[in-house]
């Protein structure tokens, strides 16, 4: 499964980095203390949090993450959106909250499994 | 050129953490009586209870900064301090217009009350003050670049409420006066580890919430005397000023 896909499943919101779309998506992670992420999310993975930091795009660059979404329709940081862009890598945003949008894209990962 | 002891980052009765002895008698005596010369009022933000150890610490011979640590939206401490009550005033504005409104719970949290040199109540704070305000770590260092303040991350190794922890790294486009590190942090080590950070002068304070706690940790800073400004210069390593060594 791709980005896109996921972007049209889960009814996301492009904010940047649209040159990542076509990323493969492997899993996901969900955390908002960005110690934790570097430590623990792996490559590919489609990261889920609510900070909307720069700090957010430079540990997803760093662990090559195929996408971030932010939760609850928070507004990213200019510079995030930006930095977003620079990487490539696609910055999304839901209204969901994060237990929702991860226990949807959790059976959408799945499904595609079987 | 002289060496002073400074505690900067202490909690008094008004912080909801900090102890209802932490009055600002209490706090002055206790710091005097432990040798320090300067120390630095930085409730979780607010600085209501500031100008009152600064008046108890005037009567007495101890220099006490003002200021608040500040729980940014990313919830990283940061903590902030003011040259002059007029420039406190508009901090505490500001973090009167960006502290959201969730009330305190007394029982849970204790009480946000803030006291004159008698120990008499003289006003709380309703809203509880150990959330986070609603702006960025970058919107506040930008709040208290232009109020002229020194702006400085806490205990940044720690495993909650620091820049690492929060953040991961210590942002690109943050420039702070200075970083605090715990007692428990091995300086050398992490700067070693971490070399963007060696520019930076490292500060140690107690982070007393008791009055027994205040002065446990300082940092020993040789300048001219015990003032705002000399300590702004001794942060930026300016003119021979300079922190010396951590306790």
């Amino acid at each position: 499964m791709k980005v896109c896909d996921i972007i049209d499943q889960l009814n996301l919101k492009v904010i940047g980095g649209e040159e990542g779309l076509q990323n493969e998506v492997t899993g996901g992670y969900t955390s908002d203390l960005l110690s934790d992420v570097m430590g623990n999310v792996d490559e590919g993975q489609v990261w889920i949090t609510l900070q909307t930091h720069r700090n957010v795009m430079a540990v997803a660059s760093l662990k090559e993450v195929a996408a971030v979404i932010i939760v609850k329709d928070l507004e990213a940081d200019d510079n995030t959106i930006s930095q977003s862009n620079d990487e490539g890598i696609p910055l999304l945003s839901s209204s969901m909250e994060a237990f929702e949008l991860s226990g949807e894209l959790y059976s959408l990962l799945k499904q595609e499994n079987k | 050129m002289k060496l002073f002891k400074a505690d900067l980052h202490m909690h008094t009765v008004l912080s909801p953490c900090g102890s209802l002895e932490m009055s600002p008698v209490a706090i002055v005596n206790t710091a005097l009586e432990r040798g320090l010369d300067i120390i630095g009022i930085t409730d979780h933000n607010t600085t209501r209870q500031c100008a009152e150890v600064v008046e108890v610490g005037k009567q007495k011979g101890l220099t006490v900064l003002c200021g608040a640590e500040v729980t940014t939206k990313e919830e990283v401490h940061c903590l902030t301090f003011f040259e002059n009550f007029e420039k406190l005033e508009r901090f505490q504005n500001y973090l009167d217009e960006h502290l959201p409104d969730i009330p305190n719970d007394v029982d849970k949290f204790g009480y946000q009350v803030w006291v004159n040199a008698n120990e008499e109540i003289v006003g709380q704070e309703d809203r509880l003050l150990i959330s986070a305000i609603n702006q960025s770590i970058d919107e506040v260092e930008q709040k208290v670049k232009q109020l002229n303040g020194l702006f400085i991350p806490a205990h940044i190794f720690r495993p909650s409420f620091s820049v690492y922890s929060q953040l991961g790294f210590m942002p690109f486009d943050i420039v702070p006066d200075a970083i605090g590190m715990s007692a428990r942090v091995n300086v050398d080590e992490q700067l070693k580890k971490h070399p963007e950070l060696q520019q930076y002068t490292v500060l140690r304070s107690s982070d007393a919430h008791f009055p027994d706690q205040i002065g446990t940790h300082y940092s020993i800073i040789e300048m001219a005397e015990a003032s705002f400004e000399e300590l702004r210069k001794a942060l930026h390593k300016k003119d021979g000023r300079k922190v010396v060594e951590l306790r």
